[in-house]
C-alpha cells in the first residue's frame, strides 16, 4: 500500500511538471464550460417558448444534464489517452524503467501506482467542473440525483479508459502510438453497439454489453444498476491484469 | 554474497550468455571487464531483476532472486548503464523519491539523503532540475540514488563515463572508500581503474567468463621475461626456441651482450628453468628482469585468444 502511494505521489510529480497536464485540464474546462452554457440557453430558450405555447415546463436534467454528461464522456474519450499514454511509454524511451524495476516493489504495486496516479488527476477534472451542478441547484430547482449518478458513472467510465490506456502504455515505447492506439480501441468499444442493430439477438445482445456507451446511459438518467458496475469494474479489471501479462511478457522477451 | 550459476540468456536466436558462474564474497570490489556486446550489461540487468536468465540461478545473500526478488532488490543499489533519471525532479525530490521506494521512511530517510547529497558532493545543485545538470553531476545523482538506502551490494555499470579527470579520481576514490563494507561490481572499459580499484577481476567475451583473478595474478602470469646475457643472439634464439613452454622469444643484439624477451605460458613459473638452462650452457647472465604485462596486454590477449 505504501508503495502504492509513493508511485503515485512520483506520478503526480511528473504529471504537473509537464504541459500535457495543462493542456488536458485546460481544454476539457473549456470544451465542458462551453457545453454547459449552450445547454442551459437552448434548454431556457425553448422552457420560454412552451410556457407560451402549452403552459408546461422541460426537464431540466434531461435538457441539461444528460446532455452535458454525455458531451464531458465524448471529450473524456479523446483526453484520457493523453493522460495514459506516458505513464510506461515513457519510461521504456527514457530507460528509467530499468531502475524502477531494480527497485523493491511488485509489478502490481507498480501498474497499481501509475493507474491511481492517472486516477487522481482524472478525479481533479471531474471536481473542476462541479462549479456546472452547484450553480443550477443555487438559481433553480434541480434535483441534484442525476448530477451524483451521472459523475459516478463518468468516473468509473474514465476509470475504464484509464485501464486500457495504462495496458496500452505497456505496449510501446512511443507515447504517440499509445495515445493513437487507446484513442483508437476506446471509440470501438463505443460504437460497437451500433453492431447491435445489424445483428441477431445472441450477438446483438453480446455488441450492446461490451460497448462502453450502453452502460453509462443509465447514470444520466439517475439509475444506479449494479449490472453497469459490474461491467466498468470488470473492464478495469481486466485492463490492469493485460499490463501485469505485458510487464512480465516485456521482461522475459527484452 | 553474489553467486551467478550456470547462467544464461537468450534474445531470440542469439545467446547473450553462455553457462557463466562467478562468485563475489562479501566486501570484495569485483571488476567486471569485457568489450562492447560481451553480455556486461545482460548479466547486470540479471542481477538487477530486470529480466530473469533463460536458465541458471542467481543467488543474493544466499537468496535465489527470481524465487525472492524483494529481498534482493532491498539489498542492492544500481546504477544502470546510462544512468536514466528523471529529468523533471529535483536532486533532492528525486533523492527522497528513491529512499522511499526502498523503503527508508521518515528522519531515517532525511539522514540518508543528506549524507548521499554530502558524499557525491551534490549540495550545490540539490535544487535543481535534474535536466539542467552537466554530466559530471546527473552521473553523481546516479550514483547517490545508488547508495541512498546504504545498500550492502553496489552494482556499477560504467560509472565515471564522461566525467572528467578530477571527477574520475573522486568517484574512484568514493568506490574505493566502499571497500570491505559493501559489496561492490563495477563494470568499466577503463582498465587502470580496475587495477586501481578492483580486488577481483571477471573478465567475459561473447557471453563466457574468460578469467578470474586478482589483477595482480593476472597480469604476473601473463608477463614476460627480459634476459641479458653474453652469448651469440642466433644460439639463444634457437635454443629457447626449442623448448615448448616458451610461447614467443625476441632477441636484440647489444655489442657483444644480447637481450631477448621470452614469453611464456601463464600456468607456468618458468624463472629458475631459464636461469638453469643460462647456467648449464655457460652463458654468463646479466640481468634477468620479470616484466608484468599491463592489464591492457592481458585483455587484449584474452579477448583476441577467444576470437581465433
Amino acid at each position: 500500500m505504501r508503495n502504492i502511494w509513493i508511485l503515485l505521489k512520483k506520478e503526480w510529480y511528473g504529471y504537473f511538471t509537464s504541459p500535457i497536464v495543462y493542456t488536458v485540464l485546460f481544454i476539457f474546462l473549456l470544451l465542458s464550460g462551453y457545453f454547459f452554457a449552450s445547454n442551459v440557453a437552448y434548454f431556457s430558450l425553448m422552457s420560454i417558448q412552451a410556457t407560451q405555447w402549452w403552459g408546461g415546463e422541460f426537464n431540466l436534467v434531461e435538457w441539461v444534464i444528460e446532455p452535458l454528461l454525455g458531451n464531458m464522456s465524448i471529450v473524456l474519450l479523446l483526453l484520457l489517452p493523453l493522460l495514459t499514454m506516458r505513464l510506461f511509454a515513457e519510461e521504456r524511451r527514457h530507460g528509467t524503467m530499468e531502475l524502477l524495476l531494480s527497485y523493491p516493489i511488485s509489478d502490481i504495486e507498480l501498474v497499481l501506482g501509475k493507474f491511481f496516479g492517472c486516477i487522481s488527476v482524472y478525479i481533479l477534472m471531474l471536481i473542476l467542473t462541479f462549479i456546472y451542478p452547484l450553480l443550477l441547484f443555487w438559481v433553480g430547482r434541480s434535483d441534484l440525483g442525476p448530477f451524483f449518478t451521472g459523475y459516478l458513472g463518468l468516473l468509473l467510465m474514465g476509470s475504464a479508459f484509464i485501464a486500457l490506456g495504462v495496458f496500452i502504455s505497456s505496449l510501446t515505447e512511443n507515447q504517440i502510438i499509445a495515445a493513437a492506439l487507446t484513442f483508437g480501441l476506446l471509440l470501438l468499444f463505443w460504437i460497437i453497439n451500433w453492431a447491435a442493430y445489424l445483428t441477431e439477438p445472441p450477438l446483438s445482445k453480446i455488441f450492446e454489453g461490451i460497448s462502453l456507451i450502453t452502460h453509462f446511459r443509465n447514470f444520466t438518467k439517475g439509475i444506479i444498476d449494479t449490472a453497469d458496475i459490474v461491467f466498468y469494474l470488470t473492464f478495469i479489471l481486466f485492463g490492469l491484469f493485460l499490463t501485469l501479462r505485458s510487464l512480465e511478457i516485456h521482461r522475459k522477451r527484452s | 554474497m553474489i553467486e551467478v550459476i550456470n547462467v544464461s540468456k537468450w534474445f531470440g536466436e542469439r545467446q547473450a550468455l553462455k553457462n557463466i558462474s562467478f562468485k563475489v564474497e562479501k566486501g570484495e570490489i569485483l571488476g567486471f571487464l569485457g568489450p562492447n556486446g560481451a553480455g556486461k550489461t545482460t548479466t547486470m540487468r540479471i542481477l538487477t531483476g530486470f529480466f530473469p536468465p533463460s536458465s541458471g540461478t542467481v543467488k543474493i545473500a544466499g537468496e535465489d532472486i527470481t524465487k525472492n526478488p524483494i529481498f534482493a532488490k532491498q539489498k542492492l543499489g544500481y546504477l544502470p548503464e546510462n544512468n536514466p533519471l528523471y529529468d523533471e525532479m529535483t536532486v533532492e525530490a528525486y533523492l527522497k523519491f528513491v529512499a522511499s521506494v526502498k523503503g527508508i521512511k521518515g528522519k531515517k530517510q532525511k539522514m540518508q539523503v543528506e549524507k548521499v547529497i554530502e558524499e557525491c558532493g551534490i549540495k550545490e545543485v540539490k535544487n535543481r532540475l535534474i535536466k539542467r545538470l552537466s554530466k559530471g553531476y546527473r552521473q553523481r545523482v546516479g550514483l547517490a540514488q545508488a547508495l541512498v538506502n546504504d545498500p550492502e551490494i553496489l552494482i556499477l555499470d560504467e560509472p565515471t563515463i564522461g566525467l572528467d579527470p578530477k571527477q574520475i579520481y573522486e568517484i574512484r576514490q568514493l568506490i574505493k572508500n566502499l571497500a570491505g563494507e559493501k559489496t561492490v561490481i563495477l563494470s568499466t572499459h577503463i582498465l587502470p581503474e580496475v587495477s586501481m580499484v578492483c580486488t577481483r577481476v571477471v573478465i567475459i567475451n561473447k557471453g563466457e567468463v574468460v578469467a578470474e583473478d586478482t589483477p595482480d595474478n593476472l597480469t604476473a602470469k601473463r608477463g614476460q621475461i627480459e634476459i641479458l646475457v653474453k652469448a651469440p643472439a642466433e644460439e639463444i634464439e634457437n635454443h629457447f626456441k626449442s623448448i615448448p613452454e616458451i610461447e614467443g622469444i625476441e632477441v636484440k643484439k647489444e655489442n657483444e651482450f644480447t637481450r631477448a624477451f621470452l614469453r611464456f605460458s601463464p600456468q607456468i613459473e618458468i624463472r629458475p628453468f631459464i636461469v638453469k638452462t643460462i647456467v648449464e650452457k655457460g652463458w654468463d647472465l646479466l640481468e634477468l628482469i620479470p616484466r608484468r604485462a599491463s592489464l591492457e596486454e592481458v585483455f587484449v590477449q584474452l579477448v583476441t585468444e577467444e576470437a581465433s
